[in-house]
């Protein structure tokens, strides 16, 4: 039986390439691993071995031919027949051929329609809480509620959390489930997510977001790829939460709003509550949830206290947005604590006759498009206000929609309201300067507004 | 430079004073006894186990130069010893094992299906990922086999992070997690083995080093190039193994094993191999010389060793002609299966993203 040699393919993006050199001639008798020829591609000389035992019958390519398109037959071998009885590959299209037609014809999937918050009863006591009880409560129950949950981080256990947020869960959960970590952002991450891939649910703390640069090739590479990489096998439910944007005067490698990094990734669920009912029901949400979730949370946010239900199970829906005060003239789109600042714009300009809507995104990934596109069919007026640079941010993405789907709602062009475009300073002066304020939101929307 | 067949017999002295610190101690009992005494069959089986490895690979090489395996192939050929020893000591109920990019080998040690592993390979819907992760990412949650990894290192800490999960459930299991002497260099490495011995992992760190990361011989990229001392930093015992010989690899595997079973944290193990074949497909090999790559492959060659093992033992010669003519009908339908089977849906392009729909 006779073996056809091809041109073989070298590199991922080879198609052709010039036989330099045969060094074997007819009538040689070879075993796997014996050099055949040169190959010369564009990157480099490559020997071509011989895989089959047998003797060189026809070379049907001379040495120094160029151009030879990848699966051309070069060469036949004879089998001498013994042990290494090799297949003999069919004769087929080198690479299997894709119709770039039919690719384009695939859409995704439509979006089901996104479950409503659960209402809250009528009667249900309402507590003063700040975020950060809200963010603790949220993995207390959790931890009760499933010994899978654990949570690691940097100072979150004898020290009670670097920002207090993992309070008592050392006293109560023991240093089992409540691990303090070296100081070694990549190594944890990624023992988190080999955690969470074995079938646990970790729940890694990062001081905050800024030290997660050195952790995020296991947010993305490892947590947020598998489960596609895997066809579906591989799950990696873990939480990855902490402190997120600009603090206060801690300077510019301790102060960036990461929410459109991560909002750029397939794979992860990107969550930024701004109050302290969202806080604890996404968390929640979060750490039940099979994918794995950034949760970004935000320094300044953490003391301030607002209404919180007292329900024995407070989970929200991940996706959906929220409209934290209705209006009719236009919208404010914002997350996490830019939201503050929305609702205070919004108060500013009720005294000027302009009834704004607030919308708070609540989650960046999957974005619930639906209510930003609905607020803009009722108001016709958009103004994005972000904690975070302009450039390619959750705010461009935002535009981005509104021109693409809901541009017959326009009355006005969609500004944002984001940080300056600068690394953010020291100098107090400079730092207020740098930052999204109120003023700057409320000025945008009078703009919007012909005002 | 061609490291050989026999491991190093001398080790960094230990800590002065310090006992409890027996960082030589797992060598000395290697050195003890270092073949597993196995039988006839046993080594039959790792026989069988390595040559399947072995034609598997041949084959996936030539379906690369025909064009049916696109992007990047890195082969184990040369290596078949460490996976085959080291994985028929583990226990398939409840340990787990993690590797990098070159995963093939690992996967059929693990008696995962070839079709399967083939198909993947070839990018289609019958594939283990569906068609979705390629060469390098791989995995079989069923055989506890979790990649199949493509970032140089990630599945060292990722490895630590699945014993940390055997340890919080107290299911006794031990994750094996393979690197090369390139993956030695990552800096999360260290932070992996930091944890691991600070809170006792049941996990054994298993270098293998081949002698080159992609292009760059040991000596050229590694400050220490004995891999089993540089867990000595975090006070993890190491093990210096000739990784040419599935025997010896077995026994050192046992040795780690009971180390790590009791309850006595990581153990970091070299495995002195080499592979013939280039980093990958598109390797021109010009770092090395053609001689060297000859001299191992004609002197150490683990799969010749084991046979002329068996032969000494009087094993019929035509029995293992019967197993050699069996993988290669085994390998001939994987690659049948794997060029026929239909590539993906085009509707796959969207499954799988996240799990849950919110």
């Amino acid at each position: 039986m006779a073996i056809e040699l091809k041109m073989p393919a070298l590199s991922p993006t080879m198609e052709e390439g010039t036989l330099a050199k045969w060094l074997v001639k007819e009538g040689d008798t070879v075993k796997s691993g014996d050099i055949l020829a040169e190959i010369e591609t564009d990157k480099a000389t490559m020997e071509f071995e011989a895989v089959d035992e047998g003797t060189i019958g026809a070379i049907l390519v001379p040495e120094g031919t160029e151009g030879v398109k990848v699966g051309t037959v070069i060469a036949v071998i004879g089998e001498d027949g013994g042990a290494a009885a090799p297949l003999v590959a069919e004769p087929k299209p080198a690479v299997p051929e894709v119709s770039p037609a039919s690719a384009a014809k695939v859409t995704p999937p439509t979006p089901k329609p996104r479950p409503e918050d659960p209402a809250v009863p009528a009667g249900t006591n309402m507590r003063s809480a700040t975020v950060r009880e809200a963010l603790r409560d949220a993995m207390a129950e959790e931890m009760r509620r499933d010994s899978r949950v654990f949570v690691m981080g940097e100072e979150v256990a004898e020290y009670q959390g670097a920002y207090k947020v993992t309070q008592g869960l050392l006293e109560e959960f023991g240093p089992k489930r409540v691990i303090d970590t070296p100081i070694t952002e990549y190594g944890f991450a990624g023992i988190g997510a080999g955690a969470a891939m074995g079938g646990l649910r970790p729940v890694v703390e990062f001081m905050t977001f800024n030290f997660a640069m050195q952790a995020i090739d296991h947010i993305i590479n490892s947590a947020a790829k598998t489960n596609y990489m895997s066809g579906g096998q591989m799950r990696c439910p873990v939480v990855f939460r902490g402190p997120n944007g600009a603090a206060s005067r801690v300077g510019a490698q301790h102060s960036q709003n990461y929410a459109p990094w991560y909002a750029n990734v397939p794979g992860l669920v990107v969550i930024a509550p701004y109050d302290a009912a969202d806080a604890k029901g996404l968390l929640k949400a979060a750490i039940r949830s099979e994918d794995p979730v950034v949760f970004l949370e935000n320094e300044l946010v953490y003391g301030r206290s607002f209404e919180l239900p007292e329900l024995d199970d407070h989970v929200l829906p991940i996706g959906k947005a929220r409209v934290v005060r209705e209006g009719r003239d236009v919208t404010i789109v914002s997350y996490s604590i830019g939201v503050g600042l929305a609702l205070e714009a919004a108060e500013a300009l009720a005294g000027e006759g302009i009834d704004a809507e607030v919308l708070d995104l609540r989650t960046l990934r999957p974005l619930d498009k639906q209510a930003v596109l609905e607020s803009l069919a009722k108001t016709n007026r958009m103004v994005v206000a972000e904690e975070g640079w302009p450039v390619c941010s959750i705010a461009s993405e935002i535009i981005a929609i509104c021109m693409e789907e809901g541009f017959d709602h326009l009355d006005a062009p969609v500004l944002r309201v984001c940080d300056e475009d600068v690394p953010l300073p020291y100098a107090a002066n400079l730092e207020k300067a740098a930052l999204i304020d109120a003023p700057r939101i409320v000025e945008a929307v009078r703009k919007v507004c012909y005002r | 430079m061609a490291r050989t067949a026999s491991p190093k017999k001398s080790a960094p002295k230990d800590a002065a004073g310090d006992e409890a610190f027996a960082l030589r101690s797992l060598q000395e009992a290697h050195a003890k006894s270092p073949r597993y005494p196995a039988s006839d069959d046993e080594l039959l089986h790792f026989y069988e186990q390595m040559l399947l490895i072995r034609r598997f690979e041949e084959k996936a090489g030539q379906l690369y130069g025909l064009g049916l395996i696109g992007g990047f192939c890195h082969l184990y050929i040369g290596q078949e010893a460490v996976a085959v020893g080291l994985q028929s000591a583990l226990d398939g109920e409840k340990d787990s094992v993690i590797t990098g990019y070159r995963d093939h080998g690992h996967m059929l040690a693990y008696g995962i299906d070839p079709k399967a592993i083939m198909a993947e390979l070839t990018g289609r819907g019958a594939g283990i990922s569906r068609g979705k992760g390629g060469s390098m990412h791989m995995f079989s949650t069923e055989h506890k086999f979790y990649g199949g990894h493509g970032i140089v290192g990630a599945q060292v800490p990722l490895g630590a992070g699945l014993a940390f999960g055997h340890k919080y459930r107290e299911d006794g299991g031990v994750c094996m997690a393979y690197f090369g002497d390139g993956a030695s260099n990552q800096g999360q490495v260290y932070e992996a083995f930091n944890m691991a011995a600070l809170w006792q992992l049941p996990v054994i760190f298993v270098v293998e080093n081949n002698g080159y990361a992609m292009g760059t011989a040991v000596k050229r990229g590694s400050a220490e190039t004995h891999f089993y001392r540089r867990g000595t930093a975090f006070r993890i015992p190491g093990m210096d193994v000739n990784g040419m010989d599935v025997l010896e690899v077995r026994a050192a595997a046992e040795v780690a094993l009971e180390h790590v079973r009791s309850g006595k944290g990581p153990v970091l193990m070299e495995l002195h191999t080499y592979r013939y074949r280039g980093h990958s497909m598109s390797d021109p090999a010009k770092y090395r010389s053609r001689e060297e790559v000859q001299e191992m492959r004609e002197k150490h060659d683990p799969i010749d060793a084991a046979r002329a093992e068996l032969l000494a033992r009087g094993v019929a010669e035509d029995r293992l002609k019967e197993i050699e003519k069996q993988i290669r009908s085994k390998v001939n339908e994987a690659a049948d299966f794997s060029e026929n089977s239909p590539e993906p849906e085009l509707s796959e392009l969207y499954t799988d993203v996240l799990v849950e729909c919110y």
